[in-house]
């Protein structure tokens, strides 16, 4: 029999036990699996942000509108090749618990910015030509059973009173971390009723899209962009898309770290759990080890012998509790999506799921090894259970 | 019954090592636990106590925040000449006509920008407020650019303390006072005169007036005839409701993500407790059996094991509590999701939070400890005592 067998015979000697052990790092690998998830999703923005897109809002703060005649000196900046805008909207669809976010885009051209987004055609041109016309993501039509046609009613905390849109198309992500959870409409929808009811609130825009050439110089596009507009009633901060998603991120900061500590809390209890049984496994058997050793086996062995079963049973767990993550991470991003659009699993979570559970085993097996190898041959051979 | 007990307990004061492990283990969970509950608790408390139960507010019906909300000039002096609200001295309306808008500001930690909340208000926000205390420093004059800051501000944003400058809105303002809201919202919040504010961000509106009722049970009367009325679209509420409202998206999402969390966590802190108390039951199957031989019942044996996993849960419980009701004089803050705005607030317990952490605790050691305490109890005398 070699050192394998007798490291699977070892752990199946407290079947009990070692199911226990191995449910506990399972479990506590999902929940540390569960809040990477939550934390990398925070970052979706800014890991799909797209280098070669600008955002310049109002200076003063993003609740700040911008006069939408600011697009003609954006547009003759130098390495800029596009500028198009997109306006908060702030609408609640029938109770505020179903947010998503519902963005006013200047035109069917628009899209083109956005390349993530995959819409059809036939949508565009519905986009284009009528005034009601709604594009919106995949996630949005599974979350409220939504289908083309339908008549979607918002109603406005910004631009007050009732909205209603049509359904034209239904935009796909093209990467996992694309958010599929905006509803887009057409600007002029908000700009025609606005003639119409508060005059003083036309022209506005929330926030300016720019395309650039070069997403090297994104520093200096930036800062030519601004100084066309310093010492203006309308100062703008413009920024990389990154940046302005970073923006929204550190707002959350306090949050984020608290999710942080409580993970690397996670890892502390399964450590916890196993270096229990790692502990009583191997005070039970010091005599065997006395064995062991007076046959001629050496250190080398009887550190293999354990650190193989922690590392086995911690494994084990581990590989377990990733099996559970997707389907658990499936519901509770249902339980979420109103705070995060998109909610995938990241390779990244899982190969640190995998990384905690592999370092859990190995720390478990540390103390119990350390005194199993010290202990003389006598002292372990006197000992009577 | 008071033997068996004290049995217990030396039992696990002898397996001192396995004993720490599994109480350590499950003290954490029950600080992850409380630390989360407290945590969406201390945000609910401070909004809550930023309303007070005597005022109410008008907004534009639908407006979530008063960021949002706009309110013409004409609208809010219809509003404050109600009959129904108070008179202060001089006979004028004890309300505030006050806009609030959302200044980028950066803190003094990290440099990253905030929203910070600028109110652009009157000296009867005083009078409202009566929680809200200039600390150091004087009132802003009126007509000047001068601010007051949130005590929390002032200790949380570059430019905002006392003496210093802060920039926005194409105007340097001078900070010149300092003002304690006794950790409500406010303490959040810059407060400088309305119509320079209005100035400045070139906004000829209000966002919100609020007013002392003469008598507050002339709301639902006040209410209906100021919504219907047709010269204008607004919603009426008490104060105290208003700001409780705008803890929901948080504080939501820390309890949706606390919770799911603690449970799983928990899971595991019970299976841990379970492997400490089938050793506990493996290591003494003679000293069951002698009992068992000696006449005690069945029952009286699984109610010791049960006890033994019950002060594992207590001890686990008042441990973790313990620690975690250190973290009431921590002060956190982050953005409040439904005003987009920096808002401080402190973790605070709550009677229902440390019963609430003390039950999972105990809930925890029983369930742990049930299993094994059945299969101490179902134990064959003869057999156990055979093996020793």
């Amino acid at each position: 029999m070699n050192i394998f067998g007798l490291i699977l015979k070892n752990a199946l000697r407290h079947r009990l036990r070692t199911m226990l052990t191995i449910g506990g790092i399972a479990v506590a690998i999902l929940a540390f699996g569960l809040l990477r998830t939550v934390i990398a999703a925070w970052y979706a923005g800014v890991e799909n942000a797209a280098p070669d897109r600008l955002v310049s809002r109002s200076k003063i703060s993003i609740t700040f509108t911008l006069p939408v005649a600011q697009k003609e000196k954006i547009a003759r900046v130098p390495r800029v090749v596009g500028v198009t805008h997109g306006t908060w909207f702030g609408g609640i669809y029938k109770d505020p618990k179903n947010f998503f976010a519902n963005i006013a885009l200047e035109s069917a051209e628009s899209f083109a910015f956005f390349p993530e987004l995959l819409v059809e055609p036939e949508a565009l041109k519905a986009f284009a030509a009528e005034r009601n016309a709604a594009i919106v993501g995949s996630a949005l039509v599974d979350r409220f059973k939504w289908k083309i046609g339908d008549v979607i009613r918002l109603n406005g905390t910004i631009y007050p009173g009732d909205w209603d849109f049509v359904i034209r198309g239904i935009y796909r992500g093209r990467d996992e971390g694309t958010d599929v959870g905006t509803f887009y409409f057409n600007w002029n929808t908000i700009e025609q009723r606005m003639e119409q009811e508060s005059p003083g609130r036309t022209g506005q825009i929330g926030w300016w899209i720019i395309k650039i050439d070069d997403p090297a110089r994104a520093a200096t596009i930036s800062k030519a962009v601004d100084s066309e507009f310093d010492n203006s009633s309308d100062e703008t901060l413009t920024e990389t898309e990154a940046a302005f998603a970073q923006s929204f991120v550190a707002m959350s900061g306090t949050i984020i770290t608290s999710l942080q500590i409580i993970s690397l809390l996670i890892v502390g209890v399964i450590l916890l759990v196993a270096a229990n049984t790692m502990a009583m496994t191997a005070r039970e058997r010091i005599s065997e080890y006395a064995v062991l050793k007076t046959l001629g086996f050496g250190p080398r062995h009887i550190l293999g012998l354990i650190a193989g079963e922690s590392l086995a049973i911690a494994a084990l767990g581990g590989a377990l509790g990733l099996l559970l993550l997707v389907p658990v991470i499936r519901g509770v991003g249902t339980a979420l999506r109103a705070w995060f659009p998109a909610f995938p699993v990241a390779p990244a979570t899982l190969i640190t799921a995998a990384a905690a559970a592999v370092l859990v085993g190995v720390l478990a097996a540390l103390f119990p090894s350390w005194r199993a190898v010290r202990v003389s041959i006598v002292d372990g051979l006197r000992r009577v259970d | 019954m008071g033997l068996l007990l004290s049995y217990s307990v030396r039992n696990l004061a002898t397996r001192r090592m396995t004993t720490a492990f599994t109480v350590l283990g499950m003290a954490l969970v029950v600080f992850v636990f409380a630390a989360v509950l407290m945590l969406a608790y201390g945000l609910e408390k401070t909004l809550v106590s930023t309303g007070s139960s005597d005022n109410i507010i008008v907004v534009r019906d639908a407006a979530t925040s008063e960021t949002v909300s706009i309110l013409s000039r004409d609208q809010a002096d219809i509003v404050e000449t109600q009959s129904e609200i108070a008179a202060g001295g001089e006979g004028k309306p004890v309300a505030a006509k006050e806009i609030v808008v959302l200044i980028s500001a950066d803190k003094r930690k990290n440099g990253e920008a905030a929203n910070v909340v600028i109110r652009g208000s009157a000296p009867e926000a005083f009078t409202l407020r009566p929680n809200v205390k200039l600390t150091a420093g004087r009132m802003f004059t009126r007509g000047t650019s001068e601010v007051i800051a949130g005590k929390s501000v002032a200790k949380n944003f570059e430019g905002c303390g006392l003496g210093e400058h802060v920039s926005f809105a194409g105007r340097d303002w001078d900070v010149v006072g300092v003002f304690d809201a006794g950790g409500s919202g406010f303490d959040s919040e810059l407060w400088g005169d309305a119509d320079q504010v209005q100035q400045a961000f070139r906004r000829p509106i209000y966002s919100s007036i609020t007013a002392r009722l003469r008598d507050p049970s002339s709301f639902d009367a006040l209410k209906k005839r100021l919504e219907t009325d047709p010269r204008m679209t607004v919603e009426v509420q008490r104060e105290r409701e208003y700001y409780a409202k705008q803890s929901q998206a948080t504080a939501g999402f820390i309890r949706v993500i606390g919770i799911t969390v603690t449970i799983l966590f928990s899971l595991g802190a019970m299976i841990g407790a379970m492997i400490t108390m089938y050793a506990a039951v493996a290591s003494r199957t003679t000293e069951i059996a002698t009992l068992r031989a000696l006449g005690f019942p069945r029952f009286t044996v699984l109610r010791v094991f049960l006890a033994e996993a019950v002060v594992l849960g207590i001890l686990g419980g008042v441990l973790g509590l313990l620690a975690a009701s250190f973290l009431s004089f921590v002060t956190v803050s982050t953005t409040n999701f439904d005003t987009f705005s920096e808002l401080a607030f402190s973790f605070s317990v709550s009677p229902s939070i440390a019963i609430g952490s003390l039950v999972f605790a105990l809930a925890m050691g029983v369930i742990g400890g049930f299993l094994p305490a059945v299969r101490a109890s179902r134990a064959n005398i003869v057999n156990s005592l055979r093996g020793a």
